[in-house]
């Protein structure tokens, strides 16, 4: 067999049913093996939108989303859809071709140390030099970017390897000394972090991503159910509870709900589940939930006690951990606690200006929510769309939230939905964008048109790019220095057919709900519906950066 | 970093003796931020095992950070503070000094037997002397030499091992 018949065989052991990817001089071996291997191969129209419909792919599935590219640039357009990977942790596998190993290091053409750069954002990589360590490093590959803390791995592939003959000889077990990720959390822990749940009268959960990754949803759930803990979210763990459970408490951090917030700055004993405390949620690290003793359950041992101070660590497997829990869950007596939060929910809910005839990007969002009742898959780009999203559609499931939590990439919304909708094929997906973002990546309406994927993307127009203007606006003396895009568009309504695609546009309130629903309608095809919004509509609240969580500043007309 | 909490540590790692090993580690250090005083890597007793060790400058919380980081990375077999236990160590210095005249001479050869090291290259100005031994006396042997003028130095790095003496 040759290196690239084993990499087949290989992938098809490991269920890979759809990649993502770009041909190039250095994969064409690969790219034939491939062509009639009944894998489906979805070109994209770059390298990056390939890396981000694999991550959108392993977000909406909860498998392992492959893609391929070629050396030198193939490899490092790529590099930003790794890292928007690595940073929320989502399970990955990358190959690249590589130029053959008697040219490594000859400065090839289309050669880059692919190894070298994607190393500080893969959870690991490898070059692999002999054909016949093809099969046992992809497997590797697999088992390292789907368990423990999941992240992208790269499989560098020199061509001359693709080539060459080799054996095909697929390990059914794997032994790795130097990778043994922890499932069990430590009982004594677990005990210890019940004991203090059992003695909290102001007790919260905050969830995260690794909730969600782990498929830990349902047990949160009967847990926060049973104790009658209420439940904060970070971006990443939106989903992980239906946002009208009465448990909910919204997203906390910098343009968190002020219920949320209020919750961190009053309780007395957080129980942080597979959240990592970014600065974007914890806002001043030193007065983060300055009452309460922190339980911190994560899969990874260096994200507990990286940047707040733990009194109950957990390293395992957060859905294992909350079983344990659940069969150990005390009943503490929550009641005023949650009366106070009722209180502060009436008093201080999310709310925006409705006033007037312009259309608000609040109210297109929570228009789609109404519309989709929630059983919608969502994916944002990065900015203002993204936390409109995330305060004003009524996520229902976990994995319907798509989102680049950690890196904040641009341009990942709208690849990453057609990975979804590869994924969930019945699913609506829709890209919740702006228009500076949507024109990151706009190249994959041809992608979405050619293979019929009907993704969605509602661009919310504000002609500028918003929360850098919002910034500018609160903080640099309004000089709205490169933000302001308005008379650059393209018509994004003749562009969409230009490719294709359906085209809408909404100016009036009236006019959005029968739009957005002959749109959601398509089944056939992408559509865009570009919605003309506010332009000075601001994210509100909002945490100042550096600022404490309970320093929210609101802005209504 | 200046911290007075700061504190020298060893830290063995025993790694895949493989390609890219050591650009994962010295990557991981000066990507977050950490200060390697000296890092120097061999093949163990297991030809496919090498043993890296590095020392470190840093508070509790920047080792505990060094310590689970390290132990992330999917090559990294096991990591050992060994300065937490007892341990033994030892860095091999080689010391080019200037020895301008034959009293300067005398005197070299002298703390050359008082500190048992070597000597190893005579040239008409110069004698290359060898030093092994712990970190306190290498320390002190280079501040003596320091006094006749240092031409060239090069030194090995600290390695380390846990003792066995009394376990």
């Amino acid at each position: 067999m040759t290196g690239s018949q084993i990499i087949v065989e290989t992938l098809k052991k490991e269920k890979v049913s759809v990649m993502f990817g770009y041909p190039g001089g250095s994969v064409l071996p690969l790219c034939d093996a491939l062509y009639d291997s009944g894998i489906r191969f979805i070109l994209t129209r770059h390298e990056q939108g390939a890396a981000h419909a694999a991550d959108g792919f392993a977000r909406a599935s909860g498998k392992t989303g492959v893609c391929l590219a070629t050396s030198g640039p193939g490899a490092t357009n790529l590099v930003t859809g790794i890292a928007t990977a690595y940073m929320d942790s989502i399970p990955m596998v990358i190959l690249t071709g590589q130029v053959a190993t008697h040219l490594i290091g000859n400065d090839a053409f289309q050669e880059v140390d692919t190894t070298g750069i994607t190393r500080p954002i893969t959870k690991h990589n490898y070059l692999v030099k002999n054909p016949n360590d093809l099969v046992r490093t992809i497997r590797e590959a697999f088992y390292v970017a789907s368990t423990g803390k999941p992240g992208p791995v790269l499989v560098d592939i020199p061509v001359d390897v693709q080539k060459a003959e080799g054996n095909f000889v697929y390990p059914e077990r794997l032994e790795m000394r130097s990778y043994k990720p922890v499932y069990e959390g430590h009982p004594l822990q677990i005990e210890r972090a019940m004991k203090l749940l059992a003695e909290s009268k102001k007790p919260l959960i905050i969830a995260g991503g690794g909730v969600i990754s782990a498929n830990g949803s349902a047990q949160l759930r009967k847990f926060a159910e049973k104790t009658r803990t209420p439940v904060a979210l970070t971006l990443m763990g939106l989903g992980s509870i239906p946002t009208d459970h009465p448990l909910h408490l919204g997203m906390v951090g910098m343009h968190g709900t002020r219920y949320g917030n209020y919750a961190v700055m009053e309780t007395d004993l957080m129980l942080a589940i597979g959240c990592r405390f970014d600065d974007r949620v914890t806002g001043k690290i030193n007065e983060f939930a300055p009452k309460a003793k922190i339980v911190h359950v994560d899969i990874d041992p260096a994200s507990i006690g990286k940047n707040v101070e733990v009194e109950v660590p957990i390293v395992g497997h957060i859905t294992s951990v909350l079983q344990k829990f659940l069969e150990h869950a005390p009943k503490p007596d929550t009641s005023e606690w949650l009366a106070k939060i009722a209180e502060w929910k009436e008093k201080y809910p999310l709310t925006y200006n409705h006033g007037g005839d312009g259309l608000k990007p609040q109210f297109v969002v929570q228009t789609l929510s109404d519309i989709t009742g929630g059983d919608a898959v969502i994916s944002t780009e990065v900015g203002q769309n993204q936390m409109w999203t995330a305060q004003y559609f009524k996520f229902k499931k976990p994995r319907s939230l798509i989102s680049s939590g950690g890196l904040g990439t641009m341009g990942f919304g709208f690849p990453a939905a057609i990975g979804a909708q590869v994924a969930c094929p019945d699913a609506t997906v829709v890209d919740i964008a702006g228009d500076g973002s949507i024109q990151m990546n706009i190249q994959e309406l041809s992608t979405a048109v050619t293979e019929k994927i009907p993704v969605k993307v509602v661009i919310l127009n504000n002609c500028c790019l918003g929360m850098v203007r919002q910034w500018q606006e609160l903080f640099y003396k309004r000089r709205y220095a490169f933000t302001c895009l308005k008379g650059t568009h393209p018509n994004f309504v003749k562009l969409a057919e230009a490719y294709g695609a359906a085209g809408y546009r909404v100016e009036k309130k009236s006019d959005l709900k029968k739009i957005l629903i002959k749109a959601l309608a398509e089944r056939e095809r992408p559509a865009i519906v570009e919605c003309i919004v506010e332009p000075e509509e601001n994210v509100f609240p909002m945490v100042p950066a550096g600022a404490s969580l309970n320093e929210m500043v609101e802005g209504l007309a | 970093m200046a911290n007075n909490d700061s504190k020298v540590h060893i830290i063995s790692v025993t790694v895949e003796n493989r390609s890219g090993v050591l650009a994962r580690i010295a990557g991981l250090f000066s990507a977050r931020g950490y200060n390697i005083d000296s890092l120097s890597v061999g093949e163990t007793e297991d030809p496919t095992v090498s043993r890296m060790t590095i020392v470190v400058r840093g508070d509790e919380k920047i080792l505990e950070q060094i310590y689970k980081q390290l132990n992330k990375l999917i090559d990294v077999i096991k990591v050992q503070d060994l300065t937490s236990e007892e341990f033994i160590d030892r860095e091999l210095v080689l010391v080019k000094v200037h020895t301008a005249n034959g009293q300067a001479r005398q005197e070299v050869m002298q703390l050359v037997n008082i500190f048992r090291a070597k000597i190893i290259d005579v040239g008409k100005k110069t004698l290359t002397v060898e030093v092994a031994g712990s970190g306190s006396k290498v320390r002190a042997m280079i501040e003596f030499l320091k006094g006749f003028g240092i031409k060239e130095i090069t030194r090995t790095g600290r390695i380390a091992i846990s003792r066995e003496f009394g376990k």
